[in-house]
């Protein structure tokens, strides 16, 4: 088997794919499960403020999603662009 | 140096036995030794209750210990089965078996000892309610061991089924993949499921008449967590039967082994972040069981977002398999 420098760059690309958002999808997962699980503790101890609780909870996992996203990104740009 | 194909065989099925229980031995471990401690802190508090707090912990520790009994399973299995060495796929798909079956049992193995210390734990502040709080042990332990069976299933696939007439190249990254794919998406399902039941547990001993609904917020919560690793397992299959043309380049074998790759490693995170929304959930509910609504619809709301990344990974798995 003949590898030839297309070949090899086209290769490296599909598992820089897979590495970027395999190894990107770790963080942001925990992180939002955290920010998750403290929001349902708080609302456990205030259930009427739930409302409130919620929609921070979202924003704060909106920002620790950028980076899953980043990941995302970097991987079709893997796969399509390069 | 040349390697013909009985001795690579030969040699994969043994490394791949060496990983497989290496591997799996680590999760148990940790997961009994969790248990052991919270029995002993049980104890100390009400040593009069010590032998039914000990009996809880063994049948704990007995369900733990299953993923590492899996683990060795599949070792003797690569060790001593002389499996028929026609092509170079099988050895690949012999390391696939073992490290899917070692990086599977991980997640189980500690996740299933967090319920069992829990309930230890509880027997010695509640102890009129041990056989609910044993029951809980169970059920919630037994989720935990649905990924570590899901990566089983996948190993003896790898193992038994025929892959001698496949090209050799793609399909060694295809197997290989497959191992990946439900192996380490295991790892995060399993200590998700953990957490939850750990919670559930806990819960129960603190607030024992919100048992039923304490119960139903865990068995919602762990379901979600063990969705990573239901798309592991999707994409193993996709990659073990789907059927592949020879591959002349480098590109083919390597998409197949970043598909894998993407999925497995993808699916740890959001399989830990599910748990931890549902500890949370499930340990509010028990203390104030009258918000349980809000609190189980704000834990789906959180674990559908950690859950995106889970996707995400799918996506491009699948984009790596199907598309390029």
């Amino acid at each position: 088997m003949a590898i030839e420098g297309a070949d090899l760059i086209k290769a490296a690309a599909f598992i820089g794919a897979g590495l970027a958002m395999g190894f990107g999808a770790i963080g942001p997962g925990v992180g939002e499960g955290f920010a998750a699980g403290k929001a349902c503790e708080a609302i456990g101890r205030k259930p009427e403020e739930a409302g409130l609780l919620t929609r921070t909870m979202l924003v704060g996992q909106a920002v620790s999603e950028s980076t899953g996203i980043y990941s995302l990104v970097v991987a079709l740009l893997l796969l399509f662009v390069v | 140096m040349t390697l013909d194909i009985p001795t690579a065989v030969k040699l994969a099925s043994y490394a791949g036995a060496g990983i497989c229980m290496g591997l799996g031995a680590i999760g148990a471990a940790l997961g009994e030794g969790y248990t052991a401690g919270l029995a002993n802190q049980g104890i100390s508090r009400d040593p009069k209750r010590s032998g039914e707090i000990v009996k809880t912990m063994l049948v704990g520790q007995a369900v733990a210990e299953s993923a590492g009994i899996f683990s060795l399973v599949i070792a003797i299995l690569l060790l001593f089965l002389g499996f028929p060495t026609t092509s170079m796929v099988s050895a690949m798909a012999f390391i696939a078996a073992g490290l899917c079956m070692g990086a599977g049992a991980i997640g189980s193995g500690i996740g299933s000892g967090y319920p069992g210390g829990e309930a230890c734990l509880g027997i010695s502040r509640q102890p009129a309610v041990s056989g609910r709080l044993t029951t809980n042990m169970l059920i919630g332990s037994a989720v935990c061991q649905t990924p570590a069976i899901f990566s089983m299933v996948v190993a003896l696939m790898l193992l038994f089924l025929d892959f001698g007439k496949a090209p050799v190249s793609p399909t060694w990254a295809a197997l290989l993949g497959a191992g990946i794919s439900t192996g380490m998406a295991a790892i995060g399902s399993g200590l998700g499921g953990g957490m939850a039941a750990g919670a559930c547990c806990q819960g129960i001993a603190r607030n024992p008449e919100t048992t039923g609904q304490v119960t139903t917020t865990m068995l919602v919560g762990q379901a979600v967590s063990q969705t990573p690793s239901i798309f592991g397992l999707l994409v193993s299959f996709i990659l073990m039967f789907k059927s592949y043309p020879e591959a002349a380049t480098l590109a083919a074998p390597m998409a197949l082994l970043g598909a894998g790759i993407s999925m497995g490693f993808g699916g740890i995170g959001p399989g830990i972040g599910n748990g931890l929304t549902a500890q949370g959930a499930v340990t509010w509910v028990a203390r104030k069981v009258e918000a349980s609504g809000v609190l189980t619809r704000t834990m789906l709301v959180g674990q559908a977002v950690s859950q995106s990344t889970a996707i995400y990974a799918m996506v491009v798995s699948l984009v790596l398999v199907f598309v390029v």
